[in-house]
């Protein structure tokens, strides 16, 4: 089975003028459906430009991204355009909802932009918004959100056309602890409905929650770690034979 | 479906700056306003013309005198002294014209005339019995010259009812009344009909005299201003305008037909020649009003762009949740188009009242052409095409990650 996510050799480099800044210098990486997978980072180490190539919002300068064996880097505007909407649901750090429209209006956005007809573009964001638990808030404008609310939006507009990948971009960034874990659990019980997804993170406690945290610096894959849980299960082992070595 | 949705969601960003959005479509309130309220004036003023001129005839031809030269100096046009009484006598008796049935010579001049203690000033015309005839003249009360007042001298006069007002105030039946022309004293035996019409060649503020009364005793001349033809039907118009053209040079000794001495036109020239000035005119203005347009326009494209800048991060996240180049230029052409229609719209009700008070005021009349009411909606429709295609190019050009991170 092909994996959801295949980056080979991926380059990113930014040219202005009289300045070329390269800020991605070869990244392979491989994400298979049903991942939950955290990118950690410090400023400037290259991992938002790598979650925009992932978002089909930017291209690679070279190396090949494949996204459900589709090769991303051959696209035309329109086309990437196509991939944003129905194989991606991005979660922003600023929610960027649309002002002034209700919640439900704002979860209707991606599908008005795929064609689907208008009743059912209701009774699926109506079910949506639900699901992250804003079934009494259809009607209200962002404004009169909280900020856990209004990612929780955000989350709902991003499920709305069941993409392959769910990108979260510092999805907690801006929210209160409270409220992120609120949000990081709204994550966990997507995963283990089968969703895929890449959070973007800086927070050591919020890559806690995914199952495998990828750590980028200075535009390379530094070091992958896996989760809490799977290294004290690892660890657990390791114990167990070193009890047998004891005891023998 | 889809387009009530655009137009929905075009008045609600619309709605949110409600004083930029107001100030905009201002802009081409007033440019479709003048551009409607001009074309208008325009069609009403050469509509009045055409029925005033048509009123007159269309059989009727005017022969006046042209300028004289003198050296290669021109004189000014009908100020000419070359058309006698004997020209037009010639006219009527010869044998060689055979498509004129009424011949009527006339001098127009105009004088200061008192009644008692009222004075105005106005036209005075003298003329003979035909005059009536080829003028379509008709009387309220009385009656017309006779030919009798013309052999005689007589000191008789029939006055336009604008004239009448003016001397003797509304109401007051002038007949029998007398009136004092360059001090010559004229008894009132007729009073013609209301013909409408304004400015110096009104038609209503006007004094009939016999023409030799006028000649000799009140202007002292020998020549004529105008000898009015009636053809003896529409077809034979541009015939007798040859036959009288020959028959005149001929009689004046002219063989250089750039010396001629007299010009003839028919009612079809005078038409002509008063559509185009009114047409020059109106052109003229309805090119102002279009510039204004034309601004109004720019005053569109200048908010779009204002717009686009302000809402690239929410362009940025249309296109990241997948709106493609097609549809981020039909949301934004939406709005101008909805800024255009609606200044547009109001513009055309602005225009009509306007051009309807000018109407009133001057009590002339009211004609709204459906093809310029039609003509203003196409153009601020194009309008919001052409003027807000730049900026919705712009705000489709925008890369989604640029927008996005936006500030």
């Amino acid at each position: 089975m092909t994996p959801t996510i295949e980056i080979t050799k991926l380059t990113k480099t930014y040219k202005t003028a009289d300045m070329e800044t390269p800020v991605l210098l070869g990244i392979d990486l491989s994400i298979e459906k049903g991942e939950f997978v955290a990118i950690m980072g410090p400023s400037g180490s290259g991992k938002s430009t790598l979650m925009h190539i992932l978002g089909a919002l930017d291209l690679p300068t070279s190396g090949s991204y494949h996204l459900d064996g589709l090769d991303v880097g051959k696209l035309s505007d329109d086309e990437l355009a196509d991939i944003r909407n129905k194989k991606i649901g991005f979660v922003f750090q600023a929610y960027n909802l649309l002002p002034r429209t209700s919640a439900l209006e704002n979860v209707m956005v991606p599908m008005e932009y795929a064609g689907v007809a208008e009743e059912e573009q209701k009774t699926k964001a109506k079910k949506f918004l639900e699901l992250v638990g804003l079934g009494d808030r259809l009607f209200h404008a962002p404004n009169k959100l909280s900020g856990g609310q209004q990612q929780r939006v955000a989350i709902a507009r991003a499920l709305v056309m069941d993409p392959s990948i769910i990108l979260a971009d510092e999805p907690t960034g801006n929210i209160a602890s409270a409220q992120a874990e609120e949000i990081m659990s709204i994550f966990q019980k997507l995963n283990k409905a089968g969703h895929t997804i890449v959070m973007i993170t800086h927070e050591p406690d919020i890559a806690e929650h995914a199952r495998r945290i990828i750590h980028i610096k200075d535009g390379k894959i530094e070091k992958e770690s896996k989760d809490h849980r799977q290294r004290i299960i690892e660890e657990a082992k390791k114990d167990r034979k070193t009890l047998k070595r004891l005891h023998v | 479906m889809k387009l009530i949705k655009l137009i929905k969601g075009g008045i609600k960003n619309l709605a949110i700056n409600k004083m930029r959005t107001g100030l905009a479509i201002l802009g081409i309130v007033i440019g479709i306003g003048s551009v409607i309220a001009l074309i208008s004036l325009g069609e009403s003023s050469k509509s009045a013309v055409q029925s005033q001129i048509q009123s007159l005839g269309a059989n009727l031809l005017t022969v006046s005198p042209s300028g004289q030269r003198s050296g290669t100096v021109r004189g000014a046009a009908g100020g000419g002294t070359t058309l006698t009484l004997e020209d037009a006598e010639a006219i009527e008796s010869s044998t060689k014209i055979t498509t004129i049935k009424t011949v009527s010579p006339s001098y127009t001049g105009r004088a200061q005339v008192t009644a008692n203690r009222n004075n105005t000033n106005t036209q005075v015309v003298g003329v003979e019995l035909s005059y009536a005839e080829v003028r379509k003249i008709t009387l309220t009360s009385g009656r017309f010259i006779s030919d009798k007042d013309v052999s005689s001298y007589a000191k008789v006069a029939v006055i336009g009812p604008t004239t009448a007002e003016d001397l003797f105030g509304e109401g007051v039946n002038p007949l029998g009344q007398t009136i004092k022309v360059n001090s010559q004293t004229l008894t009132i035996i007729g009073v013609s009909k209301a013909k409408g019409g304004s400015g110096p060649t009104n038609q209503d503020d006007i004094i009939y005299i016999p023409l030799t009364t006028a000649q000799k005793q009140i202007f002292g001349v020998k020549y004529l201003s105008t000898i009015y033809l009636e053809a003896k039907s529409q077809d034979v118009m541009s015939r007798a305008q040859e036959e009288v053209g020959y028959f005149l040079m001929e009689r004046h000794d002219i063989t250089d037909t750039s010396k001629i001495d007299f010009r003839i036109m028919s009612q079809a020239d005078i038409m002509e020649t008063a559509t185009s000035v009114t047409g020059t005119f109106t052109s003229m203005l309805t090119g102002v009003a279009a510039i204004s347009l034309l601004v109004g326009g720019i005053g569109i494209m200048n908010i779009m762009l204002m717009s686009v800048t302000e809402r690239t991060r929410e362009i940025g996240l249309r296109k990241a949740l997948g709106a493609k180049k097609r549809t981020i230029i039909l949301q934004f052409l939406t709005e101008s188009i909805i800024l255009t229609f609606t200044g547009g719209i109001i513009g055309i009700l602005f225009g009509i009242i306007g051009f309807y008070i000018y109407a009133k005021v001057n009590s002339s009349s009211f004609i709204v052409s459906p093809g310029s009411v039609i003509l203003a909606f196409v153009v601020s429709a194009a309008i919001g095409v052409l003027f807000g295609w730049y900026p919705a190019r712009r705000a489709s050009d925008l890369q989604p990650i640029e927008a996005l991170r936006y500030e």
